[in-house]
């Protein structure tokens, strides 16, 4: 496939993406190397919590999101990192049999005024379970390579 | 997040939550699972990108960096327990704002963590007071490689 270039995230467009089961086992296991709280690690506890229920550690719902976006287009793309994300809201819980996907827009692309060659790009992600409830956002950029000067476009 | 109880804490208040070395193994691994981008798996890739050389995933970074938040915490309960005294109810995240990865974390880079009470307040919950507090990491160089301003629920006392 054609690699992806700054030029390929035109300001406006949005893209849906992903389709990511989540299991208990994989709660457990992301919280038992990250985030070891109860309502992470085991379902008896969590029904006694604030939580409800057993629910995915918020960093490992982060995580998956970059997964998504990895196997929908970053593996393909000419990503040079993330100089950082201004917003990442938990609005629900993320739970055992849930299936989550991802609804990017590209909110701003700017040419770097420090890396030539370099553009940032600005996209919102919202991650959506099953009954297209947003459970998370996330407001953040990533640098990508530009096309060189009079190479064409795929 | 420092203290147990939401009126433990005061705007202000720093404590260092604790040190990890970051192996290739690791990098590699979480790489592999969540972010497998080629400067986070591959030695030559990380070389010939923007970076310089192999790094770890900033998720990997801000994951490791609760861990440290949730083993200090978890250090303090123990202390509480052990001196008879009763436990609060865990809190959860809201959220985390001006997340920046400064600069990148290397195989064998040991980062070390700290928090810091930026703002706090009541909620209309009164079991639950809300905390802003900044998490930083710092490779030994003294560079920092994570930062980041999380919104978390912290029990109240009671009246």
């Amino acid at each position: 496939m054609d690699r992806l270039y700054f030029e390929d995230f035109p300001p406006g467009e949005v893209v849906e993406f992903g389709d990511a089961p989540v299991t208990a086992e994989a709660i457990v296991e992301f919280a038992r190397e990250f985030d070891p709280q109860p309502f992470h690690l085991d379902a008896q506890a969590a029904r006694d919590s604030l939580a409800g229920g057993l629910i995915a550690s918020g960093w490992h719902t982060a995580a998956m999101l970059m997964r998504m976006s990895c196997d929908a287009f970053l593996d393909r793309a000419t990503a040079q990192g993330s100089p950082g994300v201004d917003k990442l809201d938990w609005l629900k819980p993320v739970r055992p049999g849930d299936r989550l996907s991802v609804r990017r827009t590209t909110l701003s692309a700017r040419p770097s005024r420090s890396r030539p060659g370099v553009g940032v790009v600005e996209l919102l992600f919202e991650v959506l379970n099953q009954n297209l409830e947003i459970v998370m956002t996330q407001k953040g950029a990533i640098f990508f390579l530009r096309r060189a000067a009079g190479e064409a476009a795929p | 997040m420092i203290g147990l109880y939401y009126e433990d804490h005061r705007v202000g208040q720093t404590a260092t939550v604790g040190s990890h070395q970051f192996t290739r193994e690791a990098i590699i691994a979480f790489a592999r699972a969540y972010d497998p981008q080629p400067f986070h798996l591959d030695d030559a890739a990380g070389a010939a990108s923007l970076f310089g050389s192999l790094c770890a995933s900033g998720w990997h970074t801000a994951s490791v960096s609760m861990r440290a938040l949730v083993d200090y915490r978890e250090g303090r309960r123990a202390a509480a327990a052990a001196r008879g005294e009763p436990l609060p109810a865990l809190g959860v995240g809201l959220g985390i704002r001006d997340l920046r990865w400064a600069n990148p974390v290397r195989p064998g880079d040991v980062v070390t963590f700290s928090a810091r009470v930026e703002a706090m307040r009541e909620t209309k919950r009164p079991q639950w007071g809300l905390i802003a507090s900044r998490t930083t990491g710092v490779d030994q160089s003294g560079r920092e490689v994570l930062s980041y301003l999380s919104h978390v629920l912290v029990a109240r006392r009671g009246p």
